[in-house]
Parts: C-alpha cells; structure tokens; sequence
C-alpha cells in the first residue's frame, strides 16, 4: 500500500522562535493586528508500507533519526492512503 | 611518530567552504592535512588511517532540515563503524561552525555518553534572527581537559570571527541545569562569549552574538578528544587577518586563532 505521510515539526512550548517573532513584527508592520507567529515545516512522505500503523512506526523513526531535534523540537504525524 | 607522519582529514561534502583554510592551519603546525569529501573516505573505508579528523565550517548540504544534521547523519550511516572506533580510540576530533554544528547533531557533543544516539543539545537559529559575521571575545574556560586548548591558560581572552545564523547553543530545558553542571564537573566548558575585558557577555547581544544559553560558544566531550565551537580561529591565523592590525603596535606572526591549534601538537607527538 502506499502512503502519504505527514510530519510536522514545531518547536518545543518554551522555545524562542526569531524567524516566527520577526515575521509577526513584519505582518504588524503591514497593518495586521497579529499576536504571535510560530513557524514550522512540514515533509511529505510518500512512503510504501504493509498498513498505516507500519507508516507510522516508520515515520516516528524518520522524525527522530533526522527531521526533529528532541532538545527543541515536537513532531507529529498524519497518515493518508494514498489512492 | 614524527611530526610530518600525523595524518590529519579534513572532511568535506557539498557546501563545506573552509576547507582550505583550515588544512592550511595545519599546515602551519607543520602538519601535512588533505582534504577529502566523505564520498571518498566511504570509496575507499580509509577513515582509521587518519590520526585526526576535522570538520570544516560552510552549509554543508546547504544547511538543509537543520544546519549539519545530513552531513552527520549520512557519515553515521556510511562510516558509522569506522567513526565508534575512531572515537573510542581517543583520536582527536575538531568541528568549527558548522563543523559544530555536525558534532552536535551526530551524538558526540557533548557526547555525555561518548557517542549519543540522539543529540543532547541543539545549535538553533540565532537571536536576533540572521546571520551574524563579526569579530568576538571569547574567554577559555577550560582546566586543561580540551586537548586543543591545553596551551591556553585559563581565564584568557582570545579575539576571533564569528559566521553564522545557527549557533545559539541549547541543552533540553528540563535538563539545562543537570547539564551545565556535567559540563563543569567533567570540565567540558571550553569557551563563553565575553567583552574584550573577560567580563561574561550574560546573553547580551552583540557580545554573545547569538543568544547561546550561558554564553557557550565552544565544547568539548569529557574525555577533551572531540572539540566543538562556533568562532572560526582558522579565520584569525596570522596578524593581518585581524580587523585593527593597522592600528595595533605590536605585529606578531599570528593572531588568536593559531592557539587553537598548537595544544594537539603535543597530544599527538604523545599519543602515536
């Protein structure tokens, strides 16, 4: 079967985000009346796996060995059949 | 071993572009350093014929998912075997900048268990936002464990460049107090930001010119074999690279950074 996974990385609660703080002083700038921006990116993987529970297991495993740092970032993963 | 014998790499891949002078550094030591792209050292699994290995500063893999984590993670899945026991064997391992940042990213710095399976701390994005080229103050910081720096007294400032948007040092922040302790217990702590009279930065911008928690600008693992930092003394070899050589009085051959390179001189006349 194949897969689209979805990881999202985000910075841990807690963390000072610039690129977020300097964009939402920008979008201010601009007249918007924003109270905070945070930034985080996204990777589609198309994967091909037995089930989605295998996807996911294999995502999670991506997630920690390269996309995530654990002393500052969260992740998380949705999985969609891919039809 | 003589010293002509010491074989040391230089390590690049995509992106990577101080390489030449930091080959060039070692060279002044009288040490003859190559240069070679990971594909190489893959190619021909020659990684243990070198005595010392170094991670140059640049974007490697254009700074992609974060600042070194491809360079680090394609090297532990093509010579991870190869760098366990490099490691283990005590050889020395020096990351400048992004070198850093690939040293941090792999698992070896701090390295609290030698050779970490996840990273322990984080180079992350500077603040301010941006990427940050000016000279710095740093002060040392170690007693003598750094094989780098061992002919470094403590306490003294050394004046050098520093070249990035992702050097803001972090530990997990539930850790961060547990951490910092390790580094001084196990006398890991090699340099902190400060102003030209050795007074700690205390996060100001621009002395600390990244945010880096507790002024961390360089460290090392606790054996003091694997050094990391984010200034680039490579940059800061001779007097003339020095931004105010015109105006000092005094012009000796070398600037700052040549100390950073004169302590692995007597490590590895002792050691091979």
């Amino acid at each position: 079967m194949k897969y689209c996974v979805k990881i999202e990385v985000s910075l841990k609660p807690g963390h000072t985000d610039p690129e977020g703080n300097t964009t939402q002083r920008l979008l201010k700038e601009l007249g918007y009346n924003v109270d905070s921006v945070s930034v985080s990116k996204i990777y589609n993987v198309q994967i091909e796996s037995q089930n989605s529970r295998e996807a996911k297991i294999k995502a999670e495993e991506m997630a920690k060995r390269l996309l995530a740092n654990p002393t500052k970032d969260n992740y998380t993963i949705k999985v969609e059949e891919q039809k | 071993m003589k010293l002509e014998e010491v074989r040391v790499c230089v390590m690049r891949v995509g992106g990577t572009n101080c390489d030449i002078e930091t080959a060039r550094a070692f060279k002044e030591l009288g040490i003859q350093a190559e240069i070679r792209h990971l594909n190489e050292l893959v190619k021909n699994r020659n990684l243990l014929d070198y005595h010392v290995l170094v991670f140059p500063g640049g974007f490697s893999y254009g700074d992609y998912v974060r600042a070194g984590v491809i360079f680090a993670r394609r090297l532990y899945a093509k010579l991870g075997r190869e760098l366990k026991t490099f490691v283990e064997n005590n050889r020395p391992i020096l990351g400048i900048c992004n070198g850093f940042q690939v040293l941090v990213e792999e698992g070896l710095l701090p390295g609290f268990e030698l050779f970490s399976a996840y990273p322990e701390a984080s180079l992350a994005a500077n603040i301010p936002q941006g990427y940050n080229c000016r000279w710095i103050y740093l002060k040392h910081e170690s007693k003598g464990n750094c094989i780098f720096t061992r002919r470094i007294p403590q306490g003294k400032v050394l004046y050098v460049p520093v070249a990035h948007s992702e050097g803001r040092f972090l530990f997990p922040k539930e850790k961060e107090e547990q951490f910092l302790e390790r580094l001084y217990e196990e006398d890991m702590l090699v340099f902190r930001y400060c102003d030209k009279f050795g007074n700690y930065a205390e996060g100001q911008y621009p002395t600390n010119p990244n945010g880096s928690f507790h002024d961390i600008a360089g460290i090392c693992n606790s054996q003091g074999t694997i050094f990391g930092l984010m200034p680039h003394p490579e940059r800061a070899l001779y007097w003339w690279q020095q931004p105010d050589w015109t105006r000092r009085s005094s012009k000796v051959q070398y600037a700052d950074g040549k100390l950073f390179f004169d302590g692995l001189l007597d490590y590895l006349l002792k050691k091979f």
